[in-house]
């Protein structure tokens, strides 16, 4: 059935057929002496919550680069979170201009352009108006990028994919709000404005802005984080994350997209031909193995549980297979319930290391009947300069020691 | 939730606007400006937007130049401007960076080096217009005066070889240019690889 092309293919690293069929598992930990009966009082009541002592998790970003770091880029730990929602203090970050402090009492959202009535809502009013909460994706188009020119055999899953989180987020459809000051129905943009010290902007396709658009004031329950666009963001579900405009204060009703340089000079895709492509809006099905990856080392022998994350763009993930022999068979992992669209969905996978060098990797098909296609099919059409928009499968090589390394680079 | 359920009723039994205002949004019930007029009919939140703070943040220009601000400059002004507020980043001559290469890569798109520069990969003048004036200089943005604005951009279009240094940039100028790399973007053609696996 499937193995065959996979077979034929060979597309990581061609391999050979020596390396099928291997079993694989995790490290074991060593158990501790149980502690001590308690005998103090713990701490009072607290009137905001903050994580244990003991845990570390963090974003990740590289500080010793020349890029400010007011528009650099921060990774969510996807190896160290469970689930498929992610804390709002690890959500990625990816800012142009820095995080403004901007104050919910005076910001201001303005709809204009081609309308009957502008208008002008307070960040209150919008929270009067018919709410929604979904549970989305947001990912970098960036994302991932590193590895179209083949990526580094050190990098770990945090590094190579962290611009990728999932939240549930509350707020307005943007439709209502453009009904509500009476929108062109012939008009074909709408323009999103950030009020951050860039101003960024984007244009979006009105068809998306009636569709699905929100704009958001609740993360997980609480207000949006400042670096994920406090007070008001810009929610596109399954779109490329900048498109998703943070710290909005602007939507202009157009009839042509403005052109500004995010959508012309930057997140538009270089072609081998010379070529770009604009406006690649949708983010395509995709599907990681985030524990045990890149950075960890498996004992062989021990049961080892696979886990990952599989989303997509234009719909619901469907199935995610595994692979643990190169890619010589894939076998369907179970997908943890609920399974939403446009959201990460947690997938597992029961098994056990032999000890053996092979390679893993996980692929998904959507229900547009997408699947997932190896990173060597993306560059055969895109070649390596598209630098955005790569959703190819992720290979993870295990060394005969149990080491994990990046597998990308062949 | 029943409240909420019951102002729904209210509208569709057509008590209206009036009642819907009056009981279901206090705040704005307490404030009876002519703004009302402009606000939403089913809500009635929001207000007509003040027209000067409107033109103060309707900031965007477009292909055709709609939304360049009154002015002009030249690459010969715009030497001093460079660098005075962009060189620090960009280099002497808009290629050493240490940030965004501005100038040069001309012909090296479809190489396995693409230079992305504004002479060889932007498509439109009015973008580099927009972008100095609304985010540039990175630590000072909005400071420029619009004279300094296509000033700036004229200097760097100077740079890629694109106007001459005493060409005169303004509203009716400076959409007309012809950016090197103009018909470079086609639509997003995906998915593009070449099986589905059903």
């Amino acid at each position: 059935m499937q193995n065959e092309r996979s077979r034929s293919r060979r597309w990581f690293l061609g391999l050979g057929a020596a390396w099928s069929a291997a079993l694989v598992a995790c490290q074991s930990k060593t158990a501790s002496p149980p502690p001590a009966e308690p005998r103090a009082l713990g701490a009072a009541v607290s009137p905001y919550g903050s994580r244990s002592k003991f845990e570390k998790t963090a974003r990740y970003f590289n500080q010793n680069t020349k890029v400010p770091l007011e528009e650099a880029s921060s990774r969510t730990p996807l190896h160290e979170t469970y689930g498929i929602i992610t804390p709002s203090s690890l959500h990625f970050e990816r800012h142009h201009s820095g995080v403004p402090e901007l104050d919910p009492a005076t910001h201001t959202l303005t709809i204009h352009g081609l309308v009957g009535r502008p208008l002008v809502f307070s960040v209150d009013e919008l929270k009067q108006l018919p709410s929604k909460s979904r549970i989305h994706f947001i990912e970098c188009s960036g994302n991932s990028g590193g590895e179209w020119r083949g990526g580094s055999t050190e990098s770990d899953v945090q590094r190579i994919h962290g611009l990728t989180s999932c939240s549930e987020w509350t707020g307005v459809p943007v439709s209502t709000l453009l009904r509500e000051c009476g929108v062109d129905p012939k008009a074909t943009w709408v323009l999103a404005e950030g009020a951050d010290a860039s101003k960024h902007d984007r244009s979006i396709p009105m068809k998306k802005m009636m569709d699905d658009a929100m704009v958001v004031y609740g993360q997980n329950g609480e207000p949006l984080r400042p670096e994920q666009g406090y007070p008001l963001r810009l929610l596109l579900p399954g779109w490329e994350g900048n498109s998703n405009v943070k710290w909005l204060r602007r939507l202009k009703v157009m009839n042509e997209p403005a052109m500004s340089r995010e959508e012309t000079s930057k997140y538009t895709d270089l072609m081998p031909d010379g070529s770009a492509r604009q406006f690649t809006f949708e983010l395509e099905a995709k599907s990681i193995i985030t524990r045990p990856s890149g950075g960890d080392t498996l004992v062989a022998g021990a049961f080892c549980e696979l886990t990952g994350i599989a989303w997509t763009g234009r719909g619901t993930i469907v199935s995610v297979e595994i692979t643990t022999d190169a890619g010589a068979t894939w076998a369907k992992a179970e997908l943890q319930t609920p399974v939403l669209p446009i959201a990460h969905t947690r997938f597992r996978f029961p098994w056990k290391w032999d000890g053996k060098d092979t390679v893993m990797a996980s692929r998904c098909t959507d229900s547009t009947g997408y699947t997932q296609p190896p990173l060597t099919e993306l560059i055969t059409v895109r070649g390596m300069n598209s630098q955005y928009h790569n959703n190819g499968i992720q290979a993870w090589k295990v060394a005969s020691d149990g080491k994990i390394t990046n597998g990308n680079r062949a | 939730m029943a409240t909420a359920r019951k102002r729904l009723l209210r509208v569709a039994q057509g008590v209206g606007l009036a009642l819907l205002v009056a009981q279901g949004f206090p705040k704005v019930a307490q404030d009876f400006s002519p703004a009302v007029l402009a606000q939403s009919p089913t809500f009635g939140v929001g207000h007509a937007p003040n027209p000067a703070l409107l033109q103060q943040i309707d900031i965007d220009v477009t292909p055709d130049g709609k939304g360049l601000l009154p002015g002009s400059g030249t690459a010969a002004k715009g030497k001093d401007v460079y660098t005075r507020r962009c060189e620090t980043c960009h280099g002497p001559t808009g290629t050493e960076g240490p940030q965004e290469i501005l100038a040069g890569g001309k012909g090296s798109l479809a190489t396995p080096k693409p230079q992305k520069t504004v002479g060889s990969y932007w498509p439109y003048a009015t973008t580099l217009w927009d972008y100095i004036n609304r985010a540039m200089p990175f630590d000072h943005p909005s400071t420029l005066t619009p004279d300094e604005v296509y000033s700036a951009a004229a200097y760097v279009l100077f740079l890629n070889g694109v106007v001459g240094e005493q060409d005169v940039l303004n509203e009716a100028t400076l959409p007309k240019i012809q950016m090197p790399n103009r018909n470079g973007f086609v639509t997003d053609p995906r998915p593009d690889t070449p099986i589905k696996r059903k």
